[in-house]
């Protein structure tokens, strides 16, 4: 058994052919995964003493006969944003260094529930906010695929131990790109789900209205089943979807003939010739299989970056609030007064991306600019959204590229913060419409990087675009 | 220039954020870029746009509201174990009113 290429199928098998418990492969895989973390600094914490009652719990249901659940023994690494009880949950920052949260959130909850193993919580941008994971204060992460390149990001701890074999599967978060982003810089599959799908319960707040819990895998197939065992109604999410959840599996039928696909010629214009090259080299493939590519038109995408920028960091400079030295562990040591209590806390414990986005999201809903900045933003948001609706009305998904380039090296982009921003491009749209999407491998440049093919779909078709997805990666279209 | 020193200096004062020196001239830069960039909505008409308040508007899945029924919350020992500083079942901060 080799242990960086498990999937959720090879798991089950092995687990009840009694070849391994699930004890021993989870003692297996937190060995292997400590032992490559020095390389990638993916993981931020182990949750060893968690993972060991799991499996064990596992091993007891599989002794009595018992269903395990679909889950049952899979190593499952979980973004350093989603709370779990009793094993720290840092959000990649120096003010919850110390926090242990009392709660976990539903969907570690629901994975457990399911029979999943939780190895440990994976680095990310403080507070999910940045596109390279070099923004956490515990350490940037190294691209399995090029060790002086960023994984993406934010999830970009997720993506990395996917990729490198140390998590059959993670939990990512995804906000303008999170998941996507570096699911495509890092040659797994990334999915964000329709908002509302997954329940944000337990999910650090960074933008309410845009943030998105979503899998990581290295297959569609088993990116499909964790989104399954995570999703739906949960009456501690009031924005969680009371939609019936399809059986997404069922749906990887390989059936996409006739399908009909727009391309948006506003996702071609800036692409590096090699990503243009591997899209359209997929969208060949796409064509091969028997869908109808035809070019659309998304004419608000231009305006996205600022739209986005605009809410996402005016809902961070409120969510952000709450962290002011009381609540969470975290305080400065100097402060006469409460307000310097406050201001000093704030002013040592966040870093200098979190500090530009509360900057920005307070000077913009600040008395005098709501209304040329937040209600503007909210409007082209309607447009935007509003793009899509009339593209689906002629094609049944989007096909598009991630990102406009593949990773870049750590240090390349972190004292440009525009330059970083303008790189979410083309992932923050599908956030803004609220619509699912996902990154799936299409390629590598001839460097090896990695470059992910985007698919987009109408509110709550995640079904549609796994059978897509799946369709194409079993054509070979990330090779 | 989109946004002075000043302006930095209130804006932080209003997210409670204590900036050095250095700080508030580099962010300045920065949210002078950004701001400048943002300006480009300007270049869209939306006289005609409802502004998106909701992600699933219309959506009848997600208008929900619970029974107003009490439940258990976290307690007091939980609620507080996070603190940076508790005592006696509060949380402490600095004095507040002098005696």
């Amino acid at each position: 058994m080799n242990i960086a290429s498990l999937t959720i199928d090879r798991v089950r098998e092995g687990l009840r052919g009694r070849e391994f418990s699930s004890l021993e492969l989870t003692t297996a895989a937190l060995q292997h995964a400590r032992e490559q973390n020095r390389i990638t600094n993916a993981y931020i914490d182990f949750s060893e003493d968690r993972a060991l009652t799991a499996a064990r719990r596992v091993d007891e249901k599989l002794a009595q006969g018992e269903d395990p659940g679909p889950l049952a023994g899979v190593p499952v690494a979980v973004k350093d944003v989603i709370v779990t009880k009793g094993v720290r949950t840092t959000c990649g920052s120096k003010l919850l260094a110390n926090f242990i949260p009392p709660y976990d959130a539903t969907a570690v909850e629901r994975l457990e529930a399911a029979g999943g193993i939780i190895l440990g919580k994976t680095n990310c941008d403080e507070f999910a906010m940045g596109s390279s994971n070099e923004n956490s204060a515990f350490g940037p992460v190294r691209n399995p695929h090029a060790l002086d390149r960023v994984p993406g990001g934010s999830s970009g701890g997720s993506a990395a131990a996917v990729a490198q074999g140390t998590a059959v599967v993670a939990l990512g978060s995804d906000t303008g790109g999170s998941i996507r982003q570096p699911a495509s810089f890092c040659g797994v599959v990334g999915v964000t789900p329709t908002y509302g799908r997954v329940s944000r319960y337990g999910l650090t707040a960074f933008a309410s209205s845009l943030d998105h819990i979503g899998p990581l895998a290295r297959s569609v197939r088993d990116a499909a089943l964790l989104l399954q065992v995570i999703a739906g109604r949960d009456p501690l999410d009031s924005t969680s979807a009371d939609a019936p959840v399809p059986d997404f599996r069922a749906h990887l039928d390989g059936q996409v003939k006739g399908l009909k696909l727009g391309l948006p010629r506003e996702y071609l214009k800036d692409l590096t010739s090699e990503t243009g090259d591997l899209i359209a080299g997929a969208v060949k493939t796409l064509s091969k299989l028997g869908c109808e590519v035809r070019e659309i038109s998304l004419p608000a995408t231009d305006y996205a970056i600022a739209c986005y920028y605009v809410i996402a960091t005016a809902e961070a400079s409120s969510n952000l609030a709450r962290y002011d030295g009381v609540r969470y562990t975290i305080r400065s040591a100097s402060a006469e007064s409460l307000t310097d209590m406050y201001r000093n806390t704030r002013g040592e414990g966040f870093g200098a991306e979190c500090k530009r986005r509360i900057m920005l999201g307070t000077y913009v809903l600040s008395a005098g600019y709501y209304d040329a900045y937040y209600l503007k933003a909210q409007k082209v948001r309607t447009l935007i959204a509003r793009d899509f609706a009339n593209a689906f009305a002629e094609v049944d998904a989007i096909v598009a590229p991630v990102s406009p380039f593949p990773a870049f090296k750590i240090g390349e982009k972190i004292d440009d913060p525009m330059a970083m921003y303008l790189s979410d491009i083309y992932t923050i749209t599908g956030d803004l419409a609220g619509i699912p999407c996902m990154s799936v491998p299409c390629g590598k440049t001839a460097e090896g990087l990695p470059v992910g093919l985007q698919i987009l779909t109408r509110h709550f078709e995640e079904a549609r675009m796994f059978r897509l997805a799946d369709a194409f990666e079993q054509a070979g279209g990330g090779n | 220039m989109k946004i002075t020193e000043q302006q930095v200096r209130y804006v932080a004062d209003l997210a409670n954020l204590r900036l050095s020196d250095e700080e508030v001239r580099k962010f300045q830069a920065d949210l002078d870029e950004i701001l400048a960039h943002m300006d480009r909505l300007n270049e869209i008409d939306t006289s005609q746009v409802e502004p998106m308040t909701q992600v699933l508007y219309g959506a009848e899945e997600t208008a929900t509201l619970r029974a107003d029924e009490p439940r258990p919350g976290l307690g007091t020992e939980l609620a507080l174990a996070n603190a940076a500083l508790a005592g006696s079942g509060y949380f402490k901060v600095p004095e507040v009113i002098k005696r």
